[in-house]
């Protein structure tokens, strides 16, 4: 179970949070093609390794944060507000 | 002449006499025991039986690492199956009984099978019971398999789960655990120390005084996850009955962990390993120091280190005979041999074990001298009725592995050792380095004799032939290996015998053990009881409920209460001596002809404040939502990005900078939850705020075409005549003296209010409404008879009409959800080629040819389709009007099916045939909810 | 291949066991195949078989990259059904079940297939509803299924929770499922591709591809360059990775599946039980063991070892299923990396790349799938175009939106 640092409320258990998949997945023009739509909808990058991922902590302040987290050793390298881009200045992860 | 086996040296045990039975007889031991002590004394030398061959085996160790001594502990609903004897203390009146054996422990004529033995090699079961099929077989091999029955009723007992945080949580509280504790103590940090057994090491004393360490005793640490959290099972009440929980979960943040785990000894493998007066050495030390129990009448020591020197020594001062210690190494330590030579042990270096005699139990055991050749000579046989065996000790790191840390296998110590390191752990004591004397341990294995008969894992009856037998067949990997012969596999997980198989694989494919892997550690490392991992979350309090505060009101009306997703609803309010069909049918009537009312206060409500609140609506609804005027409600509908049908409600704009949402019940969530993600990861800058006010607000559905005249009684402060007040209206009033917002929204069909009064005046509005409409027979009507209302007005049920697959045009909201130009989330998957395709399944409704029922869920076949299915049926019922059996489907292509016959479908058979008409059965024109 | 039989069996128990030969040589990687499959899973392991014996392709070589079954094929809960909704799944996992019940006699190794069925537990009257939706699809598919009353369950399973949290409304129960043994099925398949010629080389990693166009024609591996004329993928949690280094993405996810068992007891349950209201399957294994599974793990994960929150989720549920288990011991918990796609179903069949064909995201539901996935998936590497059974599965469905989302159907992993 993950020990995660909520920037607000600082160190929670994961059963305070929800998952949220990836982050800075860019919402495409509406007027994109449906391969560029269904990419968007679909397909994702699915690393092992740092990966870049959306959290809300929804029994605390209910505010979504962006993590960096290694999917192979759950370390968690980096936390950073929601509309942010982070601060890792080896920028792993999606991108 | 006394027997041979085990016994209690006289004088030596002080303490209560307790009874307690074993296989029903009465047994006598003393406050302290443990069964397998209490067995020892009382002479036990044979506990259980072998898994496959059905061999006698007796005590081996002493404690969580014992393979032979299971035991089934009480019965009936309290029953406890693989009790470990080594651990389970004896309490007055206490049932053990033996797990294997037919008629009995002691003879089990199963053991047939160890004569056949070879048959019954490793992996026999891949290669035979094929013909003719496995079926004939199998019941036979479950019923030879498992260990011990389950209870045969609910678990009488409670376990409860605590959360702790720690600075320094130490595991083990022998010398090294007491000592890192008390060092992090001194310090002032916050420390949790603690112990599998029912006390802690002698050094514990100098613990006292140190308030910030918390010690548990009894608590086994049998899960490392992630980010340093430890699981421990705390054994707490050992009498059922009492205020106490039988077992304690604790999960344990700590900011760093101390592992004393210590070591568990191993077995030296020889020919005839398992018989029963063959033990641990350490188990007999431990049995002798606490139990006063002498392992036997003649004893043989054999080891490869130094550790079994001990019980040598103290079995000698206790008045026990020993015969002789057996010291696989050339040369041992000279202090040693000069102890053992003044107490009269003769000590034979170069020699190990190669084989043992005696049917039933140990009788004497041949010795052999080993040579440099790996051979052995002059093997001699030396009486005995107990073996004690020592080949070194390998340190406990499961908890160390799970956390990551990688092993590898130290020559020397002939065990595995910490290879890396893991941050936030520190091993100590000897479960860093693997033995209480290291040193260069002796030989383990005996180089001759029938390696069918060595054993490697007793739970499992896996001997050294298996391994070879493996490595033959190519399964040579570690973990093949382990899966072949199932060796480690069982409730012991291997533990004793580990190193020594390590060796044997090793040899058996030519390498060192050192160029070996090991298999994974999983958790747990001790197995733990299932109600102690869910704790309190068991019978009523597996899962909440929800009622809303019209229950107790509902209740005393006579509701059947079902579960509706999470809330508790009535279904219906049967009459007594009426079925729940006939109360949902007279409720339908109620409505269709009088006026009832309904409790809809788990519909969601969501409020939206601020500036752009509107605006942010508009952007997840199919419907244009910028011209919503105040005073009136839409009927709306919200897609997924990939456009699919997400919810449905109502939208209300309350003023310039206030929209009221409505959410179906089980979405009223799920829907705030999305709205939230949209504002705050995508839409940052939208001015609004978003407010889930499902709970605030009691809402009573006030039904039926005397529904105006009913509420007029309660003297709204608004103009209630459908000119002022018409269908989709909405108002802010005051109602019985406090604010209330009413809808005109029909679910149902007919002439409806929808009341929405905060929660607290809920029940005063409910009994108000019963008292206005009582000379219209007013009464209250659930959640089926409304169902069933709406089915037969088309009206969508979501999540039953729809599914995770249907967009808007499946059910006829094709073209708002086209014509608004504005993009709303989903509008971009609506013309993906999926979505257009023209034999998507469509919403259409059904008329039965007779009067044969449409079942909800048959499934539907078109006159001229070569699908195997053309759709199924999600709703139905009889006909309020005319009593005919009518339904909802979704059809394939249904719309362009209309007046077509389509067969009915169900259980296999094809059960009637409807007739394809349009999803509406009652009043189309909607004069009666617009009246 | 060496004969397996009870009478050879007993043969060489007489001989001391001695001549038993290995069960798949131990080849040298060569330099050229006709096709290369990767991934020693049940799945690969399948294709190859089948490549090998029915369609008689002579050069076939498979690379794990660790040992043969170490994946998820070897830490399933060996569930074996084809009670699926959508006719394009029942139809493959059905296809699936028969090769299942003819795969002893087929491979000549034991597989241990009880058919004690599956039950799927209704809590209410709206879930029946939905229920019987499902039984008849499966029914008008012309696979067995059934509608058991409240009555019925509690016959085929007397310890079913007597006072349940959520009432029993009734079940589907599928006859034919059953439970098998997932080792015997990878070295069953593994003995056969090896005796067919298919040269099986463990310990050899792929790192790359070369690409002539958009065409597939070798493989780089830890053990050296291969040229091949085909490339099957059947690495599960891996497909991500290794469809990056052959240049196209992939909708998966790959995330944790937990499964456990209990210390083994005397026969209590015959077949396996699962509720989608309460998130868990049980069933009993021929040793004994209780085992239990539930849904998997949120969040993207490799490490193959899930949370304590869910586990202990998936155990509340399995104790209100079955409160007489309370008292019984966790013996073992261990989790795989599973590959999940938007839909719950799987991908098979080509790829963006030329003679580079996929088997992936089955998520947590592969292990029934074995026989029907190498033998589908055989048949569309020689054909060079999707086995009809799997024509549903294509890649190219996330693109169209044709996604056939089982989630109703498999409320639950198993």
């Amino acid at each position: 179970m993950l020990y995660i640092p909520c920037p607000h409320c600082g160190f929670r258990d994961e059963t305070e949070f929800t998952y949220g998949g990836p982050s800075h997945v860019t919402r495409p023009e509406l007027t994109t093609s449906d391969r560029e739509w269904t990419h968007y909808l679909y397909h994702r990058s699915n690393p092992k390794g740092p990966y870049r991922e959306r959290w809300i902590h929804s029994y605390g302040c209910g505010r979504w944060f962006n993590v960096l987290r290694d999917t192979g050793t759950h370390e968690i390298l980096e936390v950073y507000l929601m509309g942010q881009s982070g601060m890792d200045s080896a920028n792993r992860g999606n991108p | 002449m006394s027997a041979p086996g085990p016994y209690r040296l006289a004088n030596r045990k002080r303490g209560d006499s307790i009874e307690f039975r074993f296989d029903g007889r009465p047994l006598r031991g003393v406050e302290g025991d443990t069964v397998a002590s209490a067995l020892l004394a009382n002479g036990f030398r044979v506990v259980s039986r072998s898994f496959k061959y059905h061999r006698p085996r007796g005590i081996f160790s002493a404690g969580i690492e014992e393979p032979n001594a299971l035991v089934q502990l009480h019965a009936g609903a309290q029953s406890i199956p693989c009790a470990r004897a080594t651990l389970v203390p004896i309490s007055a009146g206490l049932e053990v009984n033996s797990q294997s054996g037919w008629p009995s422990v002691s003879f089990d004529v199963l053991r047939v099978i160890d004569f056949a033995h070879s048959v019954f090699a490793a992996g026999f079961y891949n290669k035979a019971f094929m013909w003719p099929s496995w079926h004939f077989y199998e019941p036979i091999i479950r019923r030879l398999a498992g260990f011990g029955r389950a209870p045969t009723g609910p678990d009488p007992d409670r376990y409860d789960v605590h959360h702790a945080h720690c600075d320094v949580l130490v595991i083990g509280g022998g010398r090294a655990g007491i000592e890192a504790a008390k060092g992090a103590g001194a310090a002032g940090q916050r420390v949790m120390l603690v112990e599998q057994d029912g006390l802690l090491g002698s050094d514990a004393t100098s613990l006292a005084g140190l308030a910030s360490i918390q010690v548990l005793l009894r608590t086994t640490a049998f899960a490392y996850y992630d980010h340093d959290l430890v699981a421990l099972a705390e054994s707490v009440a050992v009498q059922s009955g009492t205020r106490l929980p039988r077992e304690r979960l604790w999960l344990v943040r700590a900011a760093r962990v101390v592992l004393a785990t210590g070591a568990i000894e191993q077995p030296l493998i020889f020919s005839n390993n398992d018989r029963p007066g063959i033990m641990l050495a350490g188990a007999a030390l431990r049995f002798l120091s606490r139990h006063a129990i002498a392992s036997g009448r003649e004893v043989v020591v054999a080891t490869n280190n130094d550790s079994a020197y001990a019980a040598a020594r103290e079995l000698r001062q206790a008045g026990v005979n020993v015969a002789a210690l057996a010291d696989t190494r050339a040369t041992p330590p000279r202090e040693l041999v000069e102890e053992m030579k003044a107490l009269g042990i003769d000590v034979q270096p170069c020699s190990i074990p190669v084989d043992t005699q005696g049917f039933g139990a140990l009788k004497q055991v041949s010795l052999g001298t080993l040579a440099s050749d790996q051979g052995v000579s002059n093997i001699r046989n030396v009486r005995c009725d107990s073996l004690l065996v020592s080949g070194g000790w390998s340190p406990t790191l499961h908890l160390f592995a799970q956390a990551g840390g990688k092993l590898r296998y130290a020559e020397n110590a002939r065990t595995f050792v910490p290879q890396t390191d893991v941050a936030h752990i520190e091993v100590v004591g000897s479960a860093a380095q693997g033995s209480e004397a290291p040193g260069v341990l002796g030989e383990r294995v005996s180089p001759i004799g029938n390696k069918d008969r060595q054993w490697l894992d007793l739970r499992h009856d896996v001997t050294v032939a298996d391994i070879e037998l493996s490595v033959r067949e190519n399964f040579s990997a570690v973990e093949h290996i382990k899966r072949y012969t199932t060796l480690g596999m069982s409730v012991d997980q291997g533990k004793v015998g580990q190193a020594p198989a390590a060796e044997v694989i090793a040899h058996s494919r030519g390498l060192r053990p050192s160029e070996l892997g090991h298999t994974i550690f999983r958790p747990p490392f001790m197995p733990v009881t299932l109600g102690t991992m869910v704790g309190r979350n068991v019978g009523a309090l597996y899962a909440p409920f929800r009622r809303t505060v019209l229950y107790g009101l509902q209740a005393s009306a006579g509701a059947l209460f079902e579960d509706y997703g999470e809330w508790q609803r009535a279904a219906a309010f049967p009459r007594s001596g009426e079925s729940r069909e006939q109360a949902i049918a007279r409720e339908v009537k109620l409505i269709r002809n009088g006026v009832g009312i309904y409790d809809a206060s788990p519909l969601g409500k969501i409020e939206l404040i601020g500036p752009d609140a509107l605006d942010f609506a508009d952007r997840f609804y199919i419907n244009d939502l910028t011209t919503l005027k105040q005073g009136r409600a839409r009927y709306g509908i919200m897609l997924r990005e990939t456009g699919v049908i997400f919810d449905d409600g109502t939208i209300v704009k309350l003023s310039d900078d206030r929209v009221l949402l409505t959410t179906t019940s089980s979405g009223a969530g799920r829907v705030a939850s999305w709205l939230e993600e949209w504002r705050q990861c995508e839409w940052p800058d939208a001015r609004v705020v978003v407010t889930p006010v499902t709970e605030q607000w009691a809402t009573v559905a006030l039904t039926g075409q005397h529904a105006r005249t009913v509420l007029q009684r309660l003297n709204p402060k608004c103009d209630l005549s459908n000119d002022a007040f018409s269908h989709l209206g909405f108002r802010e009033t005051e109602l019985l003296g406090s604010e209330a917002r009413i809808y005109r929204v029909s679910f149902s069909g007919e002439l409806t209010y929808e009341i929405n009064v905060p929660s607290s005046k809920g029940a005063a509005l409910w009994t108000a409404l019963l008292d206005a409409g009582q000379q219209f027979g007013i009464e209250p009507y659930g959640v089926e008879a409304l169902l069933h209302l709406r089915m037969e007005k088309g009206f969508l049920h979501i999540g039953a009409d729809t599914d995770g697959t249907t967009v808007p045009d499946d059910v006829g909201f094709g073209k708002p959800a086209a014509s608004k130009q504005r993009h709303y989330v989903g509008k971009r998957s609506l013309t993906l080629p999926e979505s257009v395709r023209p034999d998507r399944l469509q919403l259409v409704g059904l008329a039965s040819e007779g009067r044969t029922a449409l079942p909800v869920g048959s499934h539907l076949r078109l006159s001229m389709g070569n699908a195997p299915t053309d759709g199924w049926i999600t709703s139905g019922g009889l006909s309020s009007t005319d009593e005919r059996p009518i339904a909802l489907a979704m059809l394939r292509a249904g719309r362009s099916q209309l007046n077509q016959i389509v067969s009915v479908h169900d259980g296999g058979r094809m059960v009637t045939r409807a007739c394809v008409v349009p999803p509406m059965f009652y009043d189309p024109s909607g004069a009666r909810m617009n009246a | 291949m060496q004969r397996y039989s009870l009478r050879n069996v007993l043969g060489h128990a007489l001989r001391g066991n001695s001549g038993w030969k290995p069960a798949w040589r131990t080849p040298t990687l060569k330099s050229t195949y006709d096709v290369v499959v990767i991934g020693g899973g049940g799945h690969g392991l399948a294709t190859a078989y089948f490549l090998a014996k029915k369609h008689g392709v002579q050069r076939v070589a498979l690379l794990e990259r660790g040992h043969i079954g170490q994946g998820n094929s070897g830490r399933n809960t060996q569930v074996t059904r084809s009670n699926y909704f959508y006719p394009v799944s029942s139809s493959f996992f059905d296809h699936s079940l028969k090769l299942y019940e003819g795969l002893g006699r087929e491979l000549n190794f034991n597989v241990m297939l009880r058919q004690g069925g599956q039950i799927n537990l209704a809590h209410s009257h709206h879930e029946l509803e939905i229920i019987r939706r499902w039984a008849n699809a499966i029914l008008m598919n012309g696979v067995d299924a059934e509608i058991l009353s409240e009555t019925e369950i509690r016959k085929l399973v007397p310890i079913l929770n007597p006072h349940p949290r959520f009432a029993i409304a009734g079940a589907l129960i599928q006859r034919r499922a059953g439970i098998s043994r997932h080792d015997a099925v990878v070295w069953g398949f593994a003995r056969g591709a090896s005796a067919h010629g298919v040269d099986l080389v463990q310990g050899c990693e792929v790192r790359g591809f070369r690409k002539s166009g958009d065409r597939v024609i070798g493989v780089e591996t830890s053990h050296g360059e291969i040229q091949c004329g085909r490339v099957v993928m059947s690495v599960s949690n891996q497909s991500s990775l290794l469809a990056g280094l052959a240049g196209f993405t992939l909708p998966t996810t790959t995330t944790t599946l937990q499964a456990m068992v209990s210390e083994p007891i005397k026969p209590v349950l015959d077949p396996c039980v699962i509720s989608g209201a309460i998130h868990a399957y049980v069933s009993q294994s021929d040793r004994g063991e209780i085992v239990i599974g539930g849904g998997a793990d949120v969040y993207n994960s490799y490490r193959q070892r899930g949370s304590v929150a869910i586990t202990r989720g998936v155990l509340a549920a399995a104790l209100e299923l079955f409160p007489s288990f309370s008292r019984l011991k966790l013996m073992r918990q261990w989790a795989g990396a599973v590959d999940i796609t938007p839909d719950t179903s799987p991908i098979m069949g080509l790829t963006p790349v030329r003679n580079l064909y996929i088997n992936c995201g089955w998520g947590t539901g592969g292990y029934k799938a074995i026989p029907a996935g190498g033998d589908t998936m055989a048949q569309t590497v020689v054909d060079d175009k999707p086995h009809p059974l799997i024509r549903a599965f294509d890649l190219a469905r996330f693109e169209s939106g044709a996604l056939i989302d089982e989630g109703a159907a498999s409320g639950v992993a198993h």
